[in-house]
């Protein structure tokens, strides 16, 4: 297999991760509904904790961009 | 890394397609500033330097019109006081009463990336000028993250000494495992500038390639003909609208999250842990 093409191959599959983020995303914000569904009370103040909870579920999908981004453009 | 990597691929990429999406990130020298230097360094005035500024402008003249410290607020005042309250909230929610104290950094911090992600979103390509994202490059978040982290470092050492240290030690641990536990600790806190710099620009410039992918579809499917133009560029402007509003939202939660991300780190070096 040609260098070149291994390359955007491995770019290809690191996509996926964006992919399997869009899981824990949903599962964070899927969790909290219900929660805050069950306990509106507490729902406010418990916010920070689901932005941080996006926050690191969001970073992990974007480490695979970037991962996509090396193999394209620096490897 | 990225600024060089991309330069190879446009001159590639220009042959192929008619629409590059990493064209738009393109760092230039304005009104041929390009051969300024101090000390062999080149220190030319960029179209990312001149959005730097004018998003200053911008928010001056915002939090400006919200200082007339009026007794019964207009409406100006109310949308300004209402972004100060925002940012006081979370400092008292996640520091406490001293936390008050890093309320004009954060409220800086917050609203400069926040008008910056909108700026770079602003249609004013009607108009022939074309906004420049500024946050979408790691450069200028990395520094941003490293301020943030520095202050961390600074109020932690001033404020605790060397008993700082005992950060990467979580109470109550037990002995055997503090071998353990003390690397990881200190591995989570040294990426913290990291991560914090990566995930804006990364999310911002994720969505900006998005936007212009999605428009190379409409442009270059509309080109092609009407029936290209009716089922792939009508449907990519359509879902492009979309796209632009879940793009605004993105911009205020990148804000915010990286002003919450920095509340809670000075509270590690205020309150320890």
């Amino acid at each position: 297999m040609e260098a070149e093409a291994a390359k955007l191959l491995g770019a290809g599959l690191a996509a996926v991760g964006a992919g399997l983020a869009s899981l824990g995303v949903g599962n964070v914000f899927a969790k909290y509904l219900e929660g805050a569904l069950r306990n509106p009370g507490a729902a406010d103040g418990q916010q920070g904790r689901l932005f941080i909870g996006f926050a690191a579920a969001e970073l992990l999908g974007l480490l695979a961009f970037v991962v996509a981004m090396i193999l394209i453009f620096v490897a | 890394m990225f600024v060089t990597g991309f330069r190879d691929v446009r001159d590639v990429a220009a042959e192929q397609a008619k629409v590059d999406p990493m064209y738009q990130f393109t760092i230039e020298p304005l009104a041929g500033s390009g051969g300024w230097e101090i000390a062999g360094y080149n220190i030319a005035f960029t179209n990312s330097a001149l959005w730097m500024l004018i998003t200053t402008v911008v928010l001056f003249l915002f939090v400006l019109g919200g200082m007339k410290r009026e007794l019964v607020p207009g409406r100006w005042q109310m949308v300004v006081e209402s972004f100060t309250g925002f940012i006081d909230d979370m400092l008292e929610a996640n520091i406490g009463k001293e936390g008050r104290k890093y309320v004009p950094y954060v409220f800086s911090l917050f609203m400069f990336i926040l008008f910056a992600n909108l700026l770079g979103l602003m249609p004013l390509g009607v108009f022939g000028l074309h906004p420049f994202t500024f946050t979408s490059h790691f450069t200028v978040t990395g520094v941003l993250a490293i301020i943030s982290f520095s202050i961390v470092l600074l109020v932690g050492f001033w404020k605790h000494g060397l008993h700082f240290f005992s950060l990467f030690v979580p109470e109550g641990t037990p002995l055997p495992m503090i071998p353990i536990l003390a690397p990881i600790e200190f591995i989570s806190f040294m990426v913290r500038p990291f991560s914090l710099g990566l995930r804006l620009f990364v999310a911002m410039m994720a969505g900006h390639v998005l936007l212009e992918v999605l428009s190379s579809f409409v442009i270059d499917g509309t080109n092609a003909g009407a029936t290209f133009g009716l089922m792939v560029g009508l449907p990519s402007f359509i879902l492009m609208i979309g796209i632009c509003a879940l793009e605004l939202l993105v911009a205020g939660i990148q804000a915010y999250v990286f002003a919450l991300l920095t509340s809670l780190y000075i509270n590690d070096a205020e309150n320890l842990h």
